[in-house]
Parts: structure tokens; C-alpha cells; sequence
């Protein structure tokens, strides 16, 4: 494309049918402590 | 739904329910104003009358913006309603262990009312850490993870029981097939060689607090007496950091009113030698002088831009810094699932005080009402538990029509509660915060995507 560039490839929706599996760090354990943002977590598969 | 944003150079799009994003010119960020959620393959009409460029460029970027649509990158269906369902009780799977009730610092803006969480200054007993590694193997199915959070006050106040319960709990990890990962959270101030070996050799991730320059951290950060860390930590954090190889860990501090210039105190902390760091935004009483107002955010907001900036400099100079909240795996990070499910407090996650009671997280910990059970009596109020497992993105309002709610999840259930009275209500200047943080994070990975 010559208008567009897209920075990324996944597509979250694909990440919902087998996800879930909750082996991953509980969302605000990691530095914050007070504010949430779960994106920044890492999946464990 | 798209969120679409123009900062500084780039004009950004973000397709919310794919996640896809997209970095566009001038003319398709304008032409977005004249799209419908179900795109025709035809250019609106409006558009060509109104934009100011010639027809043959809109009906070539409209094709673009089409072929996005065509391939579910833009626009894209909200079909996330199928899984509200899954939201049941779970296992428990962390635990935030209050392992002191009781502190060596008093800094002013502490959400643990200086330490004791307002029910008076106690350690845990071994007996209660024992009892909730019990518990929590005993609770936490099939899962395999189990993370602990060694958590104060001041953890390093107790720390021969810490120790005692990690050994305990290493006993139980092949019996069970559990795998066990540590988190301690402290002030610094008694670390020794010895801590820091057994921190560096044990935790899987240290969470070191500190609020950058020396002016600011003392201004707050301070002990009984009035007197400043600093000086006594930075030492301390120098050395533990120095021999953690590439084990986790963070810095991690809190800016205020007084500080709205916190680029100033992450750069401070990266010259000091520390790469991994958090600094992130007091949630307090409004009426307090160091709260930060909505008056403020025009401030913060530019002040994010500018720690923007420095992470864009310093990246593709080739340097290794980490800012917490401008981490964001686009091509991965976590499940819808997990996105939708939110923090977990009071279903997988929960926090053990000193006596052992159980309340949803460890900012819940001594707010009346919130106490759950006791893990020493086994008691466990399965309607609370339900309660909060039936919370996330699809039950809050107003959450459910944000542009950021993959990211941020709903947001945080204590600061829900008591600074918007419900914990099903967003708390508007945390998510004002988070959108902004949310906006600088994707605009740092577009432009380090375009190198």
C-alpha cells in the first residue's frame, strides 16, 4: 500500500478461541501495583 | 470502532477489536471522518465534495482503507459478547502476601496508611504464610503458575519468614506439579549482601522503589524521623541490580503534583543505571496537595509525549531502556480472553493479611466490607468471589464502548471503588491517564516500525 503501512500482524480475534487458560502473571502483579494494563503481559504459550 | 489519533508526525489508527494498527497519511486519516462502521467499496460521495485534494487520490486512498475493511483490519466486528459466559469463578492462582503490616519508611502519599492498612503495625506469623501456600495449592486446580507477592508495609521488615515460606513452598512444587514464581516489593532501606543474593537468587522479579531525583523522592519517601532514602537505597538498588544478570526486576516510582515533569526522574533513574522502570501516577484523595486533578492532565499529557520522545531517541540509539507502561506486544501479549477478563482481584488473584484474611487485592486490604474469608478457618464468601469474577470489560458501561478497553481491561477495581464509588464505574482520571499512556505507547512502536 502506498498510503498505509500496517505495524502489526496478529489479529487479537484469532487469540480468543483457544486463549484463556490463565497461566499467565495476574495483571497488576508485575510493577504497577496500583494501574492496570494488561497488554503488557505476557501470554505463556 | 476505531480509535484514530494524530501525534506529533504520524497519524495513527487503531482497528480496536482486531488490534490491528495502522500508521496512514494525511488524506485517509481525513477520509476515516467519512467512513461507516460498514464500509461500501464505493467512495462517499461527501467525501470527494468536501476533501480538499483531487478525486483520483481519495478514490485511491478510500481503496486502501477498502481493502483494510475486506481483510478485518478495520472496522472490524465486535463479536466479543460469545465469551461473556466464561466468566465464572476460577482457581486462585496469586496471592499477595502481606507478610508486614508495618514500615520503616513514612511516605506521605502510601495507599497502606503508612504501612499498617489503618488495623495496626503486625508481621505474619509463619504459621499464616504456611497456611496460605496450602491454600493456595490447595485452590489453584490445575493451574501450574502459581505467583506469589511478597508485600508490605515493608517485606524486608519479616524477612526470615520469608524465607522459611519460600523454602516451604519449593517443598511443595514437585508433590503438586506447581511452579511457583516470587515477587518481593521493597523500600530498599535493609537490604544487605545477603537479601540481595537470596532476592536475586529466589524472586523471579523485584519490584525496588524509588521516585527519581533525590529532591523528589525525598520530598515524600521519607522515615519517621523526616529524613530522605535516597542516599541510603540507591546504593543498595546499584548492587542488587548489578548482580541480577537478566532476571526481572523494576524500579518503580510514584509521580505527584510535585513532580509533573517525571520524564526528568525516568531519565534519572536510566543514568543511574537502571533500565527496567516504572514510574506511574499517584492515585489518592483529591483533596490532598500532591493529588493530581484533571486540571493537570493537559501537563501529563505532554509530559508522556515527551517521555515518548526520549524512548523513540533512546531505542533506536540502540540503548536498553524499559518504560512499564509503554510496553505493549502488538504482534502478541495476551489472549482476548484474558483482555476481557481484566485484573482478576477476588477470583484468581487475591491478598492474605497478617491474621490471614483474605480480601480481593491488596488495595482492598482494611476497607471495610471487602474482607472475603479467612484462609486459616477456610472460610471464602463465594457470592463476593462470583462478584468479582462476573467483573470485566463486557459488565462495565462504559467500558465496553471505549476504544482502549484490549488494553487496559477495565481498569483497576480498588481505584473503581473509591474514587468512583462503584467498582463497575471507571475512574475517569485513571482511564484519561491510561488512554494517553495507551496513545504514546503505539506512536513509540510506529515509529520505531519505521526505522
Amino acid at each position: 500500500m502506498k498510503r498505509i503501512k500496517t505495524i502489526n500482524k496478529t489479529n487479537l480475534k484469532q487469540t480468543a478461541a483457544k486463549g484463556g487458560c490463565s497461566e499467565c502473571q495476574t495483571s497488576c502483579q508485575s510493577a504497577c501495583k496500583t494501574s492496570c494494563t494488561v497488554a503488557n503481559q505476557q501470554c505463556e504459550k | 470502532m476505531i480509535h484514530k489519533f494524530h501525534l506529533k508526525d504520524l497519524y495513527i489508527v487503531l482497528d480496536v477489536c482486531s488490534g490491528a494498527v495502522h500508521v496512514v497519511d494525511e488524506l485517509c486519516y481525513n477520509l476515516l471522518d467519512f467512513c461507516e462502521e460498514e464500509m461500501e467499496a464505493q467512495c462517499p460521495s461527501a467525501a470527494l465534495a468536501t476533501l480538499e485534494a483531487p478525486p483520483e487520490d481519495i478514490r485511491e486512498a478510500y481503496g486502501e482503507l477498502f481493502t483494510l475493511y475486506e481483510n478485518g483490519q478495520l472496522f472490524s466486528k465486535d463479536d466479543y459478547e460469545q465469551f461473556s459466559g466464561r466468566f465464572g469463578p476460577s482457581p486462585v492462582k496469586a496471592m499477595c502476601l502481606h507478610i508486614a503490616h508495618d514500615c520503616n519508611l513514612r511516605c506521605d502519599y502510601c495507599f497502606a496508611a503508612k504501612g499498617d492498612f489503618g488495623h495496626g503495625r503486625k508481621l505474619m506469623p509463619l504459621e499464616v504464610g504456611i497456611a496460605a501456600m496450602d491454600y493456595l495449592v490447595a485452590n489453584s486446580g490445575a493451574r501450574k503458575n502459581l505467583e506469589v507477592d511478597f508485600f508490605g508495609g515493608e517485606p524486608l521488615m519479616n524477612f526470615d519468614v520469608v524465607k522459611k515460606i519460600v523454602a516451604y513452598a519449593r517443598g511443595l512444587e514437585k508433590k503438586h506439579d506447581k511452579r511457583f514464581r516470587f515477587t518481593v516489593t521493597t523500600n530498599g532501606l535493609l537490604l544487605d549482601p545477603d537479601i540481595r543474593d537470596y532476592i536475586n537468587r529466589e524472586m523471579d522479579n523485584v519490584v525496588l522503589s524509588i521516585d527519581g531525583r533525590r529532591s523528589v523522592n525525598d520530598r515524600l519517601r521519607v522515615t519517621p524521623n523526616g529524613k530522605g532514602s535516597y542516599d541510603a537505597i540507591v546504593p543498595k538498588y546499584k548492587e542488587l541490580v548489578s548482580h541480577r544478570k537478566e532476571k526481572s526486576y523494576y524500579v518503580r516510582g510514584t509521580f505527584t503534583k510535585y513532580n509533573l515533569d517525571f520524564t526528568q526522574d525516568v531519565l534519572h533513574l536510566y543514568d543511574l543505571g537502571f533500565d527496567q522502570i516504572s514510574v506511574e501516577p499517584v492515585v489518592s484523595d483529591p483533596k490532598l496537595n500532591y493529588s493530581i486533578g484533571e486540571g493537570d492532565l493537559p501537563a501529563i499529557f505532554q509530559e508522556y509525549e515527551r517521555l515518548a520522545d526520549v524512548m523513540v531517541e533512546k531505542k533506536s540509539a540502540g540503548e536498553k531502556i524499559n518504560f512499564f507502561h509503554y510496553m505493549l506486544d502488538l504482534d502478541g501479549g495476551p489472549c482476548a480472553i484474558k483482555r476481557l477478563r481484566g485484573c482478576s482481584a477476588g477470583n484468581e488473584y487475591v491478598a492474605v493479611t497478617p491474621e490471614g484474611d483474605i480480601y480481593p487485592c491488596h488495595q482492598f486490604v482494611g476497607i471495610d466490607g471487602w474482607k472475603m474469608g479467612n484462609i486459616l478457618d477456610g472460610t471464602l464468601d463465594m457470592k463476593m468471589k462470583k462478584m468479582f469474577a462476573a467483573t470485566n470489560v463486557l459488565s462495565k458501561e462504559e467500558c465496553r464502548s471505549c476504544w482502549a478497553r484490549f488494553f487496559c481491561s477495565g481498569g483497576c477495581n480498588a481505584n473503581n471503588l473509591q474514587y468512583a464509588g462503584d467498582i463497575q464505574k471507571p475512574h475517569k482520571l485513571s482511564c484519561e491517564l491510561e488512554k494517553k499512556r495507551l496513545e504514546c505507547a503505539i506512536y513509540v512502536k510506529a515509529k520505531l516500525a519505521e526505522e
